[in-house]
């Protein structure tokens, strides 16, 4: 340990602005290659949101020097911590926290022993350790808990342990890897709310993993979508919920999405379907709309400015209060979200032929390129 | 001290007396030829059998009966393995016993044993666990070749454990000589060398019994300290080591066992001189000439300790989180 490093984390530090995270991420396996650009600023919170087996998680590990970059560079204020080359920066001796999946809590330390642990490896005295991890307890409300062992701790206690174990350090970057998914629905609830106001408190730089829309949205700033090691999709949550560019974030924000080639108010599927729109597209084009923009009549609907294809049935569930119909047919297959009366009246079944219609005011076209 | 070589390797065990009989023979007389062996295996059989005979119709709910082929020899197996010691404890000289415990020899024996083999222990503990956690933690060329180099000293006779450490390290062997002429140092047969004889067949015990324990903690562990900041040694002293302390505890009792029971390769590299080398298992196998009584409470002292073990593993292994 150098002096520099005992210093470290007492210095309350927020004068050295720093530039955040700026990283080209590449990770190379034999079936499997992880390449993504990230980069995150002070104070900010990105979410990495992806489908299992997206390289969300490697892409964590790259950062907290668990595994070794192939190619690109890992700078963190300025300091390079990997460059795939003669740079490879330890992980104890990186400026990153990380909350684990399981939170992997010691345990056979205390629950303030487990956040006392980070400070007492840089240095700091047997007490001064135990006072900064009590104050991080108390943070998080657990201050009653201080000398629970991890086994007497309930899930959402866990991730609140787990969580001050690694802001006790400041990191200049905060990893958190599907920091809800071990959760039940209720607790999940109350921890993803009282998660997004110490994440927004903490002056450094975050970075949520996870497959979970919601946690993203409710948690990040911006998000960026990786699928099969790439980066798909990037903006904030408006920008993405608004424009999906790939059949996975449509389905996360719950739109139907296609591709075709626009020609004005016209865009025409590969389907051979033509979609009329409202908005003014030309070239490689996406078209969206809701599945409650879908309606559904026994017979080909008449007049109006209408898209309307016949389609097939091919399931019927109930989606929160009212029932989401899955159709095949015309654009491809497709969602539509009508109320229960409706679906009495239509006497859905599967493999039933239906008539399917949107409004081009209910579309959104905008260009793939 | 040829003749070890055939009661080396069973002497570990109380139940290596067994050995005896096929050895030359003063001493064969002594305790065998009126011992339990002879009295006891014809009702021994008959007695087990019979009983299972006689279950079948009282409990009908054993819906499987054993088949005798294979009922027959198990029950001839486990005859075999603990009639051994009931004869040990059925001829054991109990109205003498405390007075035969505390006899000078014994005692010297008893505390030498206890010494050497806990000094061994901790030697092997010193030495052992890195080398568990290199083994465990560490890719490195030719670790399937270390680990099976370790495993030697597991399956070769201690006798030639014991020759092969008077090579090395008697007075002219290859590094004996030089601590001989440069520090005027001689190890074998003194109890420095008891002791170097028992770690070196008692450390494979150690080292497989802790790597096994690392290998069963989840290394993200370690992952998650040293996001923390500690580095590799700290992780191991304030993760790894309390993480894996029941496996070690396992490690060092069996240890402890093996070295409390060493006889061949003590014998061969440190001879057998009482109250310096002569420990407990080399006192029994003397005795059994001179005083065969005193021969049985030692073996019975080394009985109660072999039971002892079991019970205390048996605990830690319950005991110790998955």
């Amino acid at each position: 340990m150098t002096t520099v490093d005992r210093s470290r984390p007492y210095a309350p530090d927020p004068a050295a602005p720093g530039a955040g995270l700026r990283a080209r991420l590449v990770v190379e396996r034999a079936a499997f290659r992880l390449d993504i650009d990230l980069t995150v600023a002070p104070g900010e919170v990105v979410a990495l949101l992806g489908p299992n087996g997206a390289g969300k998680t490697t892409a964590l590990r790259t950062l907290a020097g668990l595994t070794p970059l192939t190619a690109g560079h890992i700078d963190l204020d300025g300091t390079c911590l990997d460059d795939a080359a003669r740079t490879f920066v330890p992980p104890e001796r990186r400026d990153v926290g990380v909350v684990f999946q399981d939170y992997l809590l010691f345990p056979h330390l205390t629950a303030l022993e487990n956040v006392a642990f980070g400070p007492r490896c840089r240095g700091a005295s047997r007490a001064q350790a135990r006072a900064i991890a009590y104050e991080w307890l108390a943070r998080v409300g657990l201050a009653d808990l201080a000398n629970r062992r991890p086994r007497q701790l309930s899930g959402g206690q866990a991730q609140r342990v787990a969580l001050a174990r690694a802001l006790a350090l400041r990191p200049a970057l905060l990893l958190l890897d599907e920091p809800l998914a071990a959760l039940d629905a209720r607790t999940r609830l109350d921890t993803r709310a009282e998660l997004h106001r110490h994440l927004a408190d903490h002056p450094g730089g975050t970075l949520v993993v996870t497959h979970d829309p919601l946690d993203a949205f409710v948690l990040a700033d911006r998000l960026v979508i990786v699928e099969d090691g790439r980066v798909v999709q990037e903006g904030d949550a408006v920008s993405v919920t608004a424009r999906p560019r790939t059949d996975y974030v449509a389905r996360l924000v719950g739109l139907n999405l296609y591709r075709g080639r626009g020609d004005g108010h016209t865009v025409t599927l590969p389907t051979g379907m033509a979609f009329t729109t409202a908005d003014t597209v030309h070239g490689d084009a996406f078209v969206a709309f809701a599945p409650t923009a879908v309606a559904l009549h026994p017979d080909p609907p008449q007049g109006s400015p209408r898209n309307t294809w016949s389609a097939t049935v091919t399931g019927v569930t109930r989606h929160g209060d009212h029932i989401r119909v899955q159709l095949a047919g015309g654009p491809g297959e497709a969602a539509a979200d009508i109320t229960p009366a409706a679906a009495a009246t239509l006497r859905l079944e599967p493999g039933q032929p239906i008539w399917a219609a949107v409004k081009a005011t209910e579309t959104r076209a905008y260009p793939a390129g | 001290m040829i003749i070890d070589q055939s009661t080396g390797p069973a002497c570990p065990e109380p139940s290596g007396a067994d050995h005896d009989p096929s050895g030359p023979g003063p001493f064969a007389a002594g305790p065998f030829g009126v011992g339990p062996f002879g009295s006891q295996p014809s009702p021994a059989p008959g007695t087990p059998t019979s009983t299972v005979e006689r279950r079948r119709p009282v409990r009908p709910r054993t819906s499987r009966r054993v088949p005798a082929p294979l009922a027959v020899p198990a029950t001839l197996a486990l005859a075999f393995l603990v009639l051994p010691l009931v004869g040990l404890v059925v001829r054991a000289p109990w109205p003498t016993l405390p007075q035969r415990l505390v006899e000078p020899e014994v005692l010297a024996a008893l505390r030498l044993s206890l010494v050497a083999a806990t000094l061994a222990t901790g030697v092997c503990l010193v030495l052992g666990v890195p080398l568990a956690w290199l083994l465990a933690r560490v890719e490195f060329p030719g670790r399937r070749l270390v680990r099976a180099l370790i495993t030697v000293p597991l399956v070769l006779p201690p006798v030639v454990g014991g020759l092969a450490l008077l090579l090395l390290l008697g007075r002219r062997g290859l590094i004996g000589q030089w601590l001989d002429r440069w520090f005027d140092v001689t190890i074998p047969f003194t109890t420095a060398a008891v002791v170097i004889a028992e770690a070196f067949v008692a450390l494979p015990f150690l080292v497989i019994a802790v790597e096994g324990a690392l290998r069963g903690v989840d290394e993200r562990y370690e992952e998650a300290a040293a996001t923390l900041g500690a580095s590799r040694w700290t992780t191991f002293r304030r993760v790894t080591l309390p993480l894996v302390a029941p496996g070690i505890a396992a490690g060092a009792l069996l240890c402890w066992a093996r070295a409390l029971g060493e006889f061949g390769a003590t014998i061969t590299f440190a001879g057998n001189f009482p109250g310096r080398t002569q420990t407990m298992p080399l006192s029994v196998y003397l005795l059994l000439e001179t005083d065969p009584p005193a021969a049985i409470v030692l073996s019975l002292v080394l009985l109660a300790v072999s039971v002892g073990i079991l019970v205390a593993l048996r605990e830690k292994w319950i005991g110790s989180p998955a």
